[in-house]
């Protein structure tokens, strides 16, 4: 298996472990033999261009299929034999919109409280807190379908962590967004990891929004091409930046590092 | 795991989930109101306009439930209460599969409740909006003198909106499963519907359709809707039809197991997508 963290340790389990993780569409394979793993308290990037299969794991890693073989755990919690107790564990921000344009902030909260067994007492107090913390203090009573593209992520990133997970899933949460929004939700996220002590898994195609500490899995046409800090990726392959790298492993096609 | 997250999984949390299920399709309901209003012009066009057209040509015998002759609206209002909950199951259908196209159906199953319960919190909730729907049409058609024998009727009316709800419900959530895209729902309209609707004894006793088409009597006693019918027609006249409840709940339950088997991760709906 790829470590994609040397921070693990024994008796602490895995933020995300993926291991030999293989999937097909009929004949058409979408993913092929991947492993890697996410540790406690890390930013970690999913790094592959469009139709490289991140959207296939994303799919498996938050059990909209299952996987046909290998295993994915999520704080030692195998997602096929415990389900509920690794979902429980897991925060999620998929790339389309999911909140209901029908219904406010507050009550998209109630909701998304309601599907993990959340009480609404104890869902509006980490309502407050969460939405306050992205800044949308003063739209909680607002329709969804009033807010921004970027006012929305904010809301989607608060909502994934209503039931305080210790594990949040991004799926390209930038797409769509202007510069400076984009800017904002990764800032953010990055801060949540920092103070909270939360594992994030990012996934995107954007290599500007990799830094050298981040860890990094590239996924081209199914596989894991390389797997590491990103700094010690590129010294790995003797490139200048991750940006590099990725030109050459993914799109070139070239030996995994 | 959390210890929190732990608390929250335990027996009273499936209720809490429940709960806030109902509680979203409710809200849903309430804030579309033009939902609301199309559901009750399409039976009460067919109650103000097709009934009285055919009041005077169409005429019932003693069947029963109803022990005296009866006009034909208080006939067809049964009929119409059936199909107030078939279109909102069918509604409910579309909104998933609208759902699954905008991405808040993965919100729903990437809870860590069971499958089957989110599937079947999600039913109960769209039988909960079926029914009001069925009694603020009712109340319209006490205006319009139909009425049960006793007021009692609406009482027993309930259990029987209740199953038939859920029967015609899970049809729906099974259809959503097998349903591409949205714009493949049109054929819902036309293949099962109106086949539906119109080959059951909603407009006419099957004793009519007998006389007409013994062929066409016979698929209507196949129709699963005819029994949802028949038993909010007996249960409204303070009746129980025990044939039509057994259908009615069989046919329930294995709707219901269809849509949870073709909503499961190891096989269902989104195992035919890609990315």
């Amino acid at each position: 298996m790829t470590a994609v963290s040397p921070a693990s340790s024994l008796d602490v389990p895995p933020a995300l472990e993926v291991a030999r993780l293989s999937h097909s569409y009929g004949s058409r394979k979408a993913l092929d033999d991947v492993s890697f793993t996410v540790a406690p308290a890390t930013f970690a990037v999913l790094l592959g261009l469009n139709g490289a299969g991140k959207s296939t794991l994303f799919a498996i890693l938050t059990h909209l299929y299952a996987a046909r073989t290998g295993m994915v755990r999520v704080l030692g919690h195998d997602m096929a034999r415990e389900s509920r107790l690794a979902l429980a564990e897991l925060g999620v921000v998929f790339q389309s919109r999911t909140l209901d344009p029908y219904l406010t902030v507050d009550e998209n909260m109630l909701y998304q409280g309601a599907l993990h067994g959340m009480g609404r007492r104890e869902t509006r107090r980490r309502s407050r807190d969460l939405i306050a913390r992205v800044g949308l203090a003063e739209q909680m009573r607002s329709r969804v379908s009033a807010l921004s593209g970027g006012q929305m992520r904010r809301v989607e990133i608060a909502r994934a962590l209503l039931h305080a997970p210790r594990l949040i899933l991004l799926d390209e949460p930038t797409a769509g967004l202007d510069v400076k929004a984009r800017a904002d939700i990764l800032a953010l996220v990055r801060e949540l990891v920092a103070r909270d002590g939360v594992s994030a898994l990012w996934t995107t195609h954007l290599v500007d929004e990799i830094r050298d500490v981040d860890q990094v899995v590239i996924l081209h046409e199914g596989r894991v091409r390389a797997a590491g800090l990103a700094h010690e990726v590129t010294a790995k392959t003797g490139t200048a930046t991750i940006a590099d790298v990725f030109a050459r492993l993914a799109l070139a096609g070239g030996p995994a590092a | 795991m959390t210890l929190e997250a732990g608390k929250r999984l335990g027996f009273g949390a499936y209720g809490t989930c429940l709960v806030g299920i109902v509680w979203r399709e409710g809200l849903r309901f309430l804030h579309q109101r033009e939902r609301f209003i199309s559901a009750l012009v399409r039976p009460l066009v067919w109650l103000f306009i097709f009934a009285a057209g055919f009041r005077q040509t169409l005429g019932v015998s003693i069947i029963p439930p109803y022990e005296t002759y009866v006009l034909y609206d208080v006939y067809i209002t049964p009929g119409l209460v059936a199909m107030i909950q078939l279109f909102n199951g069918m509604q409910s259908s579309l909104s998933m599969v609208y759902d699954r196209e905008m991405g808040s159906m993965r919100m729903l199953l990437t809870s860590p409740f069971p499958r089957w319960w989110l599937l079947t919190s999600k039913l109960i909730a769209g039988v909960a909006v079926s029914i009001l729907q069925a009694y603020a049409f009712l109340l319209i058609a006490w205006f319009w003198d139909i009425e049960p024998p006793s007021p009692w009727g609406y009482v027993t009316i309930l259990p029987a909106l209740a199953v038939s709800g859920l029967m015609l419900g899970a049809l729906g959530m099974l259809l959503s499963s097998g349903i591409k895209q949205l714009e493949n729902f049109a054929g819902v309209m036309n293949f099962v519907i109106f086949p539906m609707f119109f080959a059951s004894s909603a407009l006419y006793p099957l004793w009519r359709v007998q006389e007409g088409s013994p062929a066409l009597a016979t698929i209507c006693a196949l129709n699963p809707f005819t029994y949802a019918v028949e038993l909010i027609r007996f249960a409204f006249w303070l009746q129980v039809d025990w044939l039509s409840l057994a259908v009615v709940s069989g046919c329930a339950a294995a709707f219901l197991a269809g849509a949870v088997i073709a909503y499961d991760p190891e096989r269902g709906i989104f195992m035919r997508g890609g990315g």
